[in-house]
């Protein structure tokens, strides 16, 4: 997950490369979560620029403008766990050296626009779908998508009752006995 | 201390019990009925005993404890064969089976809805039949299972409080001539029966740790316990039930949790495994003497498998709504419930509110979708308002639960493949359920409108359907079936017909029923 710096585990690590950033938004929700504003994750199997290149395509196939590279990182993360199984690790290798020797070189480089036209080529593909169908969990079932989006997750175990369950005001309030009754108030 | 610790245990050589497959809504009823009457139940249930306590507010990591992921094949034309080969079904396996985690609507059925032939007349390439009970039949066990449900708006307990999401939903229904409340629910609006009433958790489908929300698991399955005469063993998968040279069921076989194979002997067997494996395990217990499988002289064993019309419509709007707080369906329409051919298909739908957290939004708004459209809804997902569509489906020949050719379970056991076309009456009322959905969130203000595809079947009925003749069905208006006196059939797998009302109500009243009329025939000395 987050840390506060680059550590020196992560520099030992030979195999593997890291990914690293500093949050866009000094004041957004995530950023009252993380520690501080850089963060950085170590991969085991992938490169630092295979890591990049799978966070970019993430963020494409998923595209939040305001959402923190830190979060799509964690699908990065994922990926990262299931190349430790050969075949996974090569599908993504390949992938993104496809990706590479398409935009001649480093698919980083692209602009956007171009990056879009060629995974709309690609979707459906072993490598796409290696990507998307993982993200489409990972990316949205941790702590700081959900404080993103605006979901309160397990804060709801102890019950809306008293916490804004029927705090929307912006419409009128259902007469009775429509809109029913609290578990104190009598009929 | 688990409430099985002290419980009244049977020898796997007493041939006295009746032996109930699976201990949810249709299950746990009906062995708690019996063992109200002093008669000695087993009951054998393939999932864990979890309790309250072990619930998780975490939609995955609940989904990974609670649901039956056993494996399973899909075929046919409707949706969820691409999007969801292997999860045809969301339920539950589990102590207390998928009323650990339904929402609790509970409606009852319209009176033509039990006559679904005669009401409608035949539809072309539908399986249309009346039930061979009526209305009038189970309305008085409709009563006694909506005060030990503790349904709201019946019987003097009161709706529950609504939420954001009703908000959102009464406003609209208001516009468009409508009328809604927070409906039938099986929930507690106030402490009752020992129960807390609803903390407007938002996790109904995660397990209700404060018990408001009715589940067999902590109401019937104790209660039966408590009287001495029933006994749970959970993980115990049963594989095939036995027959003996007159054609009586004398047994059946499970999985323990160790693996080992178990033989428990029974006077009688009701199976209650939901509607795909029911008929999956009547066709695993095929013999010389029933080559087709158990109960299947009519080869209607998994045939007419319904999954009812479903469909969801979400809504954008300016303001925030933050759907998730609170009870998962707590608002319902009926208006669109009625026969109204006008309307260009047969039967009608329900009109229901639904609520799903972030992760489970992003998994089933667009199965397969990605790109800005997709991505555009869930930056507006605190601003979202969310109903699902509900209705009657056509039961269908060739909708059917088959055992599959090549793949097989942990024990070795042919899988169940579900195959389903969606009939065009189908079609129909689910895009007049998309046209009204989305233009009652117009009339308060949408921003986006989105149509969101069947999830995977939560609603599974029909596969051993009743019929008056027993050519046309697997069991009869009790549920026993038609070939096999002692074999009885205790689920929504008996369905003639899907109504389209929310079916746990009826599966639970059913059993009711049927738990009255075994405790007669054994009384009789019939069974
Ligand atoms: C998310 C969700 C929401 C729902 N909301 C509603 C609602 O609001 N209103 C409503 O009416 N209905 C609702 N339902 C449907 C409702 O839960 C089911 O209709 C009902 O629980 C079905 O009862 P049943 O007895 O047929 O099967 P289940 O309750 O599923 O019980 C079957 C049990 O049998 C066990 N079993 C299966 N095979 C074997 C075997 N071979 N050996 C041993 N045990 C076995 C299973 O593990 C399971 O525990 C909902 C369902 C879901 C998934
Ligand atoms: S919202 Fe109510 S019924 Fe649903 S889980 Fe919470 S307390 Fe239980």
């Amino acid at each position: 997950m987050l840390t506060t710096s680059l550590t020196r585990r992560v520099f030992l690590k030979s195999s593997g490369g890291v990914l690293a950033g500093t949050l866009a938004l000094a004041s957004g929700p995530i950023a009252l979560l993380a520690p501080s504003r850089s963060w950085a994750m170590s991969l085991d199997h992938l490169s630092s620029h295979e890591g990049e290149v799978l966070l970019a395509m993430t963020r494409q196939i998923f595209p939040h403008s305001e959402l923190e590279d830190a979060v799509y990182a964690l699908t990065v993360k994922d990926q990262d766990r299931r190349a430790a199984d050969s075949e996974t690790l090569d599908l993504l290798q390949q992938g993104v050296a496809e990706l590479d020797a398409a935009a001649g070189g480093d698919w980083l480089s692209l602009a956007e626009t171009e990056r879009l036209v060629q995974l709309e080529a690609m979707a459906g593909s072993a490598f796409f779908e290696q990507v998307r169908g993982p993200a489409i969990v990972t990316l949205y079932d941790n702590p700081l998508a959900y404080a993103h989006f605006g979901y309160q997750g397990s804060e709801g175990n102890a019950g809306y009752l008293q916490r804004g369950f029927n705090d929307l005001t912006w419409l009128p309030d259902p007469p009775k006995p429509a809109g029913g009754y609290l578990p104190n108030e009598s009929v | 201390m688990a409430m099985t610790d002290k419980q009244h245990t049977y020898s796997h050589d007493d041939d006295s019990v009746v032996v109930i497959i699976g201990s949810g809504a249709g299950g746990g009823t009906l062995a708690n009925e019996l063992a109200q009457q002093g008669i000695d139940v087993v009951v054998l249930e393939a999932g864990k005993l979890h309790t309250r306590s072990d619930f998780l507010a975490d939609e995955w990591a609940s989904f990974a404890q609670l649901a039956w992921l056993d494996k399973r094949t899909t075929s046919g034309s409707f949706r969820l064969a691409q999007d969801f080969p292997n999860l045809p079904a969301w339920i539950v396996k589990s102590v207390g089976g998928t009323t650990v985690h339904w929402a609790g609507a509970s409606l009852r059925f319209q009176p033509h809805e039990f006559q679904a032939l005669t009401a409608y007349g035949a539809v072309a390439d539908a399986n249309l039949l009346d039930w061979p009970l009526s209305y009038a039949d189970l309305a008085p066990y409709y009563d006694n299972a909506e005060r030990r449900m503790g349904v709201t708006r019946t019987h003097d307990n009161k709706g529950l409080p609504g939420n954001n999401n009703f908000k959102v939903m009464h406003a609209g229904a208001e516009k468009l001539g409508y009328s809604c409340n927070t409906g039938h629910m099986a929930i507690n609006s106030e402490n009752r029966n020992g129960r807390a009433a609803c903390q407007q958790r938002g996790f109904c489908f995660q397990g209700c740790k404060v018990g408001a929300k009715w589940s067999t698991l902590y109401t019937e399955l104790p209660e039966a316990i408590a009287t001495g005469h029933m006994e749970l063993r959970a993980e115990s998968h049963v594989a095939r039930i036995e027959h003996d040279d007159t054609g009586r069921v004398t047994a059946v076989v499970y999985f323990d949790a160790e693996g080992n194979e178990q033989r428990q002997k029974a006077r009688l067997v009701a199976v209650a495994g939901n509607s795909i494996e029911t008929p999956r395990l009547l066709l695993n217990s095929a013999s010389s003497r029933f080559p087709d499988g158990l109960a299947n002289g009519s080869g209607q064993v998994g045939r007419n498998y319904m999954r009812h019309m479903t469909g969801s419509v979400y809504a954008t709007f300016d303001e925030p709504v933050h759907m998730y707080r609170g009870t998962t369906m707590a608002g319902i329409i009926s208006d669109e419930s009625r026969h109204d051919p006008s309307r260009g298909f047969v039967g009608g739908y329900e009109m229901e509110t639904l609520a799903l957290g972030l992760p489970f939004m992003a998994a089933f708004l667009d199965p397969g979708a990605w790109g800005s459209r997709f991505t555009g809804a869930l930056d507006q997902y605190d601003h979202m308002a969310g109903m699902w569509l509900v209705g009657e489906d056509m039961p269908r020949d060739t909708n059917r639960i088959t055992l599959s050719d090549a793949a097989k379970d942990q024990y070795g056991l042919p899988v169940a493949n579900v195959h389903y076309d969606d009939h065009p009456n189908d079609v129909a009322m689910r895009e007049h359920g998309y046209r009204q959905g989305s233009e009652l969130y117009r009339a308060v203000g949408a921003r986006d409108i989105y149509e969101v595809p069947p999830y995977p079947s939560t609603h599974n009925l029909g596969t051993c359907r009743m019929s008056e003749r027993a050519e046309d069905g697997v069991c009869n208006a009790y549920g026993q079936s038609h070939e096999i006196a002692n074999l009885f059939i205790s689920d929504g797998s008996q369905f003639t017909t899907s109504a389209a009302e929310n079916p746990t109500l009826t599966i639970v009243s059913l059993a009711i029923r049927q738990a009255e009329h075994i405790g007669q025939l054994m009384r009789e000395g019939a069974v």
